[in-house]
């Protein structure tokens, strides 16, 4: 079904939590090698989707293929599939009983089987891509908070994964140390790496991404190049959403609408 | 307006004040301390207590057995009652947890039972009605193994508990980050999540040891031989050898010289957990 060079693609994805219908009906194709922001305000499903591309939320209803495989299909070896995909996550989730070597070693040696000495290989190789050789054997709590995140990026390379997730990377951090962070995830777009990134740095989108989805109510509303979507947006919705993103000093006080009231990501 | 609130605030009172107040309980609070330790020492018959309590020559005979056999055989009793216990309580915090109706309910059963029961029912249960029941089951270790299946048992049901709030504390997201690299839901369990519930629940383990330690004293209704006594027993069958209570004081002791020091470790260890979360 998927066309070969698809590297993820949604199908008629739906979500609910109980009551709350977080995804409404998603349809999003990424291409090998591409790079892709998905964009929105709070609630609007973003992160969902994306825990949905890896199943770490189960979809209601609708497909996710991942390189060509159906994660939606229940008799599908998940954790062989989530090899094969990377995870970010917002709060590092670094494990810290671990020192950094040991983060990226065990993972590696207890579900790929890989050797002592390879493991360890592939770990020094990946530390020294996010710039972080000499904090080998460190603990996690030991660093700042963007060099936590480098770690945990390491360790979601070092598995050798075809595409990468990235929930929100920068969101919790202080802000001088988010550069460190996008500059990692540059040189890895550079390489060819397929990405579907949730962030809020439009300067990232702008700039890295090859697409970027607007998403709003659980639905995506608009999809494009960054030029299209950031540069010159169609939908009042996008355009309201970006100029209290670039501009929040200028907005103006709102009324609560009750489908905002109460919303997670 | 604003005088009636200053009014209300600082209400003129006759008498004392808060300070004079507070002076003259702490000096109360003395006075009664003082007293009481007065009182004792000229009520006490201390030609007597130090009969009763305190021979030199009954105290020095119980050496060295008190230690290399008494002391040795509670250790004994407590770290292999432990084991089982750890061992046991492990699989029935797993159980709670499962998404599997039964194992979770039986999980439950166990911990209710064994918690509500006083730890001298097990072992009365374990050392007479087991055999009673079951002629020609033979409970493997003797006595050595009866005391570390009562002990376990007990010990089970509470660790268990503890085990389990120790799993729940750690946080959601090392489970998604261990499943989102391709581990398996027992693999993550085994190789991330447990190993951080350890580091939770050390200090409540440890607590949990040095109850245990006393517990192993009702090894006394189990009917031991001689070279199975512990502290308790021991010290109890010299105390009427002797007609004295100075073996009971010297078995005393020996328990204070393992619980006093698990208790600073453990006071250390959750002053390091703290420092930790700050």
């Amino acid at each position: 079904m998927s066309p070969s060079r698809s590297e993820i693609h949604v199908s008629g994805l739906h979500k609910s939590f109980g009551d709350n219908h977080v995804l409404r009906g998603i349809d999003l194709e990424i291409g090998q090698g591409e790079v892709v922001c998905v964009i929105g305000p709070s609630g609007s499903g973003k992160s969902t989707l994306l825990r949905c591309v890896n199943l770490l939320e189960e979809p209601t209803k609708g497909q996710v293929f991942v390189g060509g495989t159906e994660l939606t299909d229940p008799d599908v070896d998940i954790d062989a599939v989530r090899r094969r995909i990377g995870m970010v996550f917002q709060q590092f989730n670094l494990f810290p009983h671990l020192t950094v070597t040991e983060n990226l070693t065990l993972p590696q040696r207890r579900v790929l089987r890989r050797g002592k000495s390879e493991a360890a290989k592939v770990a020094a190789e990946n530390l020294r891509r996010v710039g972080l050789a000499e904090k080998a054997d460190a603990y996690p709590s030991s660093l700042s908070g963007g060099q936590q995140q480098r770690v945990a990026i390491a360790r979601a390379l070092a598995m050798g994964p075809e595409v990468m997730l990235f929930d929100e990377p920068t969101s919790a951090l202080d802000p001088e140390l988010v550069g460190d962070v996008l500059a990692v995830m540059r040189m890895l777009a550079d390489e060819g790496m397929t990405m579907m990134v949730v962030t809020h740095e439009m300067t990232f989108a702008r700039e890295v991404a090859d697409r970027v989805v607007f998403m709003d109510g659980g639905v995506v509303v608009e999809d494009g190049t960054p030029a299209q979507v950031i540069g010159d947006p169609r939908h009042d919705r996008t355009r309201h959403f970006l100029s209290r993103l670039l501009d929040p000093a200028m907005a103006n006080v709102e009324e609560e609408t009750s489908d905002q009231v109460g919303k997670s990501e | 307006m604003a005088d009636t609130e200053k009014l209300d605030l600082q209400p003129k009172k006759k008498g004392l004040t808060r300070r004079q107040k507070r002076r003259l309980s702490r000096g109360v609070q003395y006075v009664v301390f003082v007293a009481a330790v007065i009182a004792f020492a000229v009520a006490a018959d201390w030609g007597r207590l130090k009969n009763q309590f305190a021979q030199a020559d009954i105290a020095e005979r119980m050496f060295p057995d008190v230690i290399t056999l008494a002391l040795k055989n509670t250790v004994l009793y407590t770290v292999t009652g432990f084991a089982v216990g750890l061992a046991l309580g492990m699989l029935i915090a797993l159980m709670r947890l499962s998404s599997v109706g039964p194992y979770r309910w039986l999980a439950g059963i166990y911990i209710e039972i064994f918690r509500g029961l006083p730890a001298l029912l097990i072992f009365i249960f374990i050392g007479v009605a087991v055999p009673l029941a079951f002629p020609g089951t033979e409970i493997i270790g003797g006595t050595y193994g009866k005391v570390a299946l009562a002990l376990g048992l007990v010990a089970a049901a509470y660790m268990a508990e503890t085990i389990r709030a120790g799993i729940q504390a750690v946080p959601k997201g090392q489970m998604e980050a261990a499943r989102s690299l391709g581990f398996s839901p027992a693999r993550a369990m085994v190789s991330i999540i447990i190993p951080q519930a350890f580091r939770i629940i050390l200090p409540p383990l440890t607590n949990e040891l040095v109850l245990l330690f006393k517990d192993s004293s009702l090894v006394l209704f189990l009917g031991v031989t001689l070279e199975e006594r512990e502290l308790s027993k021991y010290g109890r069958d010299l105390a009427s050898q002797t007609a004295n209570s100075t073996p009971i004081l010297v078995a005393g002791l020996c328990y204070l010289l393992i619980t006093i020091p698990l208790g600073l470790v453990v006071r250390r260890m959750e002053a390091k957990a703290q420092e930790a979360v700050k």
